[in-house]
């Protein structure tokens, strides 16, 4: 599976990546719609996105959750039921709910706040999902 | 885990023959529609003698009085029955409500549905909180509530379809009665393909309740990851009993798919932040606080017996050596861990632990393989410590029978630990019981008076009608000493008490005589904060926390709520609050507040909450009144949950009632004799719980008899003249 590697130490705060997420996804740029979050923490910042650990899987009551055929943990909206359990479980705080949303969303490694780093704080790594919740 | 939790015995291969066997007896139509702001505005009436169904409005005034749930039960059962009604009467009706907040799938413990019903065990109302989708998948279809009345004459089931917007009364001869296999059933026979199964509930309850008064109801949910029907109990008065009486074989509920915003509340970020943030409180501390999680309420067990607070041998003692082979460290194995166990979407408190795999051992089951739903603490407390039967393989068996049977556990654990200390003391012998050794220990014999109570026959038809009808017909019958039976039998109005020891704590031994619809822990557990923590010394301070613990509790009751998700999990910073206010669990309290406002759009203080259940329960002490039960003389204790009624117990804590008449009445005990100090402990304390009474009705508003004044009435708007004219003649 791939999954956002972020090295926070590298980020500047240009949030690019949270524009293009909630742009990609909500076709808008308000940063509550982003999967990817920067958070400033004094004169640093901390950077949070789904590490595809899958978790969540498990605390779904109705088998919303799953990993796609690439390891991914995608929510399927039509059977989510819309508890946020996940939300609560998550043990990175990655997953999300925008408000007004009936569902909750998630990062699903799809590369496009990679390729918009201007800092190289981003990069897609793969690694092996055998041993993790399915 | 040795064991795999999807396989067991299947009991639905057959149901479409089983459904061809239907008869459609009454078919009618209604437009499905969702709530709006919690509520449909619309309510199910049938009749099953006249096979009438039609829909009621919810008027404003039921809203603003009763809330829902409880509160609507108790006012259709009010408008239903008269003061001479008795429970198997047609007119006597069964009432299934999920109250305004029911079916949120935000906020943990949300999918409770409220069941009323005038007890056959009591002659009173009796209100029963339940968890399992009917409830929520009934508003979902369009009925904030399902009022039945009449009586059918061969055994029928109702079918409320919310896809399609039918209602059927229908014949259904060959299901089973048994509720693990006819929800099993139904909930196949009704869902259109293997997705839909979860949109089906089932209400059922079984033989036991055909043959005894402690009758139950099970609630059904599919779970998807078991591929289960699991059941959850609406357990105390006898409500299986109404339902079997009623000829009722299951209702069922087949509802449009669940989506989280279907109450359509006023303002839905609102419950979900709340309800977010409550899953991140169970996420984070529920593992270092009570670990409901992994051992559901089961976790009490160890520390109940630490505290002398279990009890065993029917409420004689508070521990016991073995209650080791019964603790939390036993259910953690013995439960499927890792998978989600909520009795409604939403609650991540799961507490709803299933053992799979249990291979029955006796009755007409005996070798199928089955998912016990519990135990629970009150089901392990009272079917094995009670009746000291320290083996879990024995508690899943009770467990398995009292539910698919319909007989409530709690009940059951009391009487049989009952009719087991009555073999003890001689009142009753093998005679007596047409051959059952009743001894301490012996679960076979347990098990064959399940079996008994759904053949119909023998001493288990007995036990089935309760601890206070046995107390009359063994006092009858002249079986033994009628004050000992008297004082042994742990009932109050006719219901069983639950599965804890009161005779240390005063403000419990009122926790659960003075109560609304009998003995259970439903209105209040104050034994910590009384007994252990001493922090509601005076006779007033324990008045206040009867005054509002029971209203506060009572809240949940109205509006779809589980208790627990209140105080068995806290905010790990609710110790800033002084103690009698962090009892109260602020935060939490104000969630309450703030999901209600989301949902129904109306503001609600902490304090305007205690209002809106105070008016209910006023109303409910009345109704008690005039159904000729809720005045002083039926809120007295059995003494044995107030104090040591025998030798073999004073002995057992001697020390401690040594101490007591020193301190407590300035008496040497040296000077005494056992019986003499039994004596002098029972007169201090029964003074002592009079005292209680007194402080107590005054908080209420009531008068010294216990009757709500008028002024009560009025000031919790429920001075309503058919209302008032029931407390008048007392008021004189």
């Amino acid at each position: 599976m791939r999954y956002v590697k972020a090295d926070a130490a590298k980020c500047e705060g240009v949030r690019a990546c949270e524009k293009i997420c909630a742009q990609t996804f909500f076709k808008s740029e308000d940063p509550n719609l982003s999967a990817i979050r920067v958070t400033k923490k004094g004169s640093a910042y901390e950077i949070n996105v789904c590490n595809q650990c899958g978790q969540c899987i498990a605390v779904c009551p109705v088998k919303a959750l799953s990993r796609n055929q690439a390891g991914i943990v995608m929510v399927d909206k039509k059977t989510c039921v819309g508890c946020f359990m996940c939300i609560g479980f998550c043990p990175t705080l990655s997953m999300r709910r925008a408000p007004g949303q009936r569902e909750p969303f998630k990062c699903v490694s799809c590369g496009q706040c990679v390729k918009k780093c201007p800092k190289g704080a981003l990069q897609m790594v793969e690694a092996d999902h055998a041993g993790l919740p399915a | 885990m040795s064991h795999d939790y999807t396989k067991r015995t299947a009991y639905h291969e057959k149901v479409a023959e089983l459904r061809k066997a239907h008869k459609v007896l009454k078919e009618w139509s209604f437009t499905p529609s969702l709530p709006e702001r919690g509520y449909t505005n619309r309510t199910l009436f049938v009749n099953l003698t006249t096979l009438e169904i039609k829909e009621k409005p919810v008027t404003e005034q039921m809203k603003d009085l009763f809330v829902g749930g409880r509160g609507f039960g108790l006012w259709y059962l009010w408008q239903a029955i008269k003061p001479t009604t008795k429970w198997n009467d047609p007119e006597n009706e069964i009432i299934i409500s999920p109250g305004p907040l029911g079916g949120n799938t935000q906020y943990p413990g949300s999918g409770k549905s409220l069941v009323v019903s005038l007890s056959p065990t009591t002659g009173i109302p009796i209100d029963s909180n339940v968890g399992g989708y009917f409830g929520p998948l009934m508003k979902f279809s369009g009925f904030d509530a399902l009022e039945i009345t009449g009586k059918a004459r061969n055994d029928v089931i109702i079918v409320i379809d919310g896809q399609i917007g039918k209602v059927y009364i229908e014949e259904a001869p060959q299901e089973d009665v048994n509720s693990h296999a006819a929800a099993e059933q139904f909930t196949h026979m009704y869902a259109k393909d293997h997705d839909d199964l979860r949109n089906v509930s089932v209400v059922a309850s079984g033989r036991g309740a055909e043959h005894a008064l402690i009758g139950c109801l099970n609630f059904s949910w599919f779970d998807v990851r078991r591929q289960a029907t699991r059941l959850k109990q609406a357990g105390r008065g006898g409500i299986g009993t109404v339902f079997r009486d009623k000829k009722l074989k299951a209702l069922v509920v087949h509802a449009p798919p669940v989506k989280g915003d279907m109450n359509r509340p006023a303002d839905f970020d609102k419950v979900a932040k709340v309800g977010i943030k409550m899953h991140k409180e169970l996420a984070d501390f529920d593992l270092k606080q009570c670990n409901m999680r992994r051992q559901g309420t089961a976790h009490l067990v160890e520390i109940m017996d630490n505290y002398d607070l279990l009890p065993v041998h029917n409420f004689q003692y508070g521990n016991h050596p073995d209650t080791k082979k019964i603790a939390s460290w036993i259910w953690d194995k013995r439960f499927t861990q890792g998978i989600p166990d909520g009795c409604w979407y939403g609650c991540s408190m799961q507490c709803s632990k299933g053992a799979d795999g249990h291979v029955v051992k006796t009755g007409p089951y005996k070798g199928h393989i089955v998912t016990v739903d519990g135990p629970e603490y009150e089901t392990a407390a009272g079917c094995a410590a009670n009746c000291g039967i320290f083996d879990p393989d024995w508690l899943l068996e009770a467990n398995f029978y009292c539910d698919t049977y319909g007989i409530d556990t709690i009940s059951f654990g009391t009487a049989c630990a009952f009719v087991m200390e009555c073999y003890q003391r001689g009142i009753l012998n093998k005679e007596r019981t047409g051959g059952l050794e009743l001894t301490w220990g012996n679960a076979e014999a347990q098990l064959e008076l399940l079996h008994q109570m759904a053949r119909g026959e023998g001493f288990g038809v007995i036990v089935g009608q309760g601890v206070a009808r046995m107390k009359q017909i063994f006092i009858e019958k002249k079986y033994g000493d009628p004050q000992l039976i008297k004082d042994i039998g742990m009932e109050v109005k006719g219901l069983e008490y639950s599965q804890y020891q009161s005779k240390e704590s005063l403000a419990q031994q009122g926790g659960y005589a003075l109560t609304n619809k009998g003995p259970q822990h439903d209105e209040a557990w104050l034994i910590f904060m009384d007994m252990v923590n001493n922090q509601i010394p005076s006779f007033e301070d324990k008045a206040e926390a009867l005054y509002y613990f029971p209203l506060f509790r009572t809240w949940f009751g109205l509006n779809g709520f589980c208790k627990l998700p209140w105080n068995d999990i806290e905010p790990p910073d609710n110790h800033k609050y002084p103690p009698l206010e962090a009892a109260k669990v602020p935060e939490h309290v104000q969630n309450y507040c703030d999901v209600f406002t989301g949902i129904t759009g109306r503001p609600l203080t902490k304090e305007g909450l205690i209002a809106m259940s105070e008016t209910v329960y006023q109303f409910q002490r009345v109704f008690n009144i005039r159904m000729g039960k809720g005045r002083r003389e039926h809120d007295l204790p059995p003494y044995r949950s107030v104090g040591p009624v025998t030798r073999e117990e004073y002995e057992s804590r001697q020390e401690r009632y040594d101490k007591q008449l020193k301190e407590w009445m300035g008496i040497d005990p040296a000077t005494k004799t056992i019986d003499e100090k039994i004596a002098l402990h029972r007169k201090y304390r029964e003074d002592r719980y009079q005292k209680l009474m007194d402080a107590v009705y005054k908080r209420r508003g009531w008068t010294a008899d216990g009757v709500p004044t008028l002024e009560t009435l009025k000031r919790c708007r429920i001075d309503l003249p058919e209302v008032v004219e029931v407390v008048k003649p007392y008021l004189k």
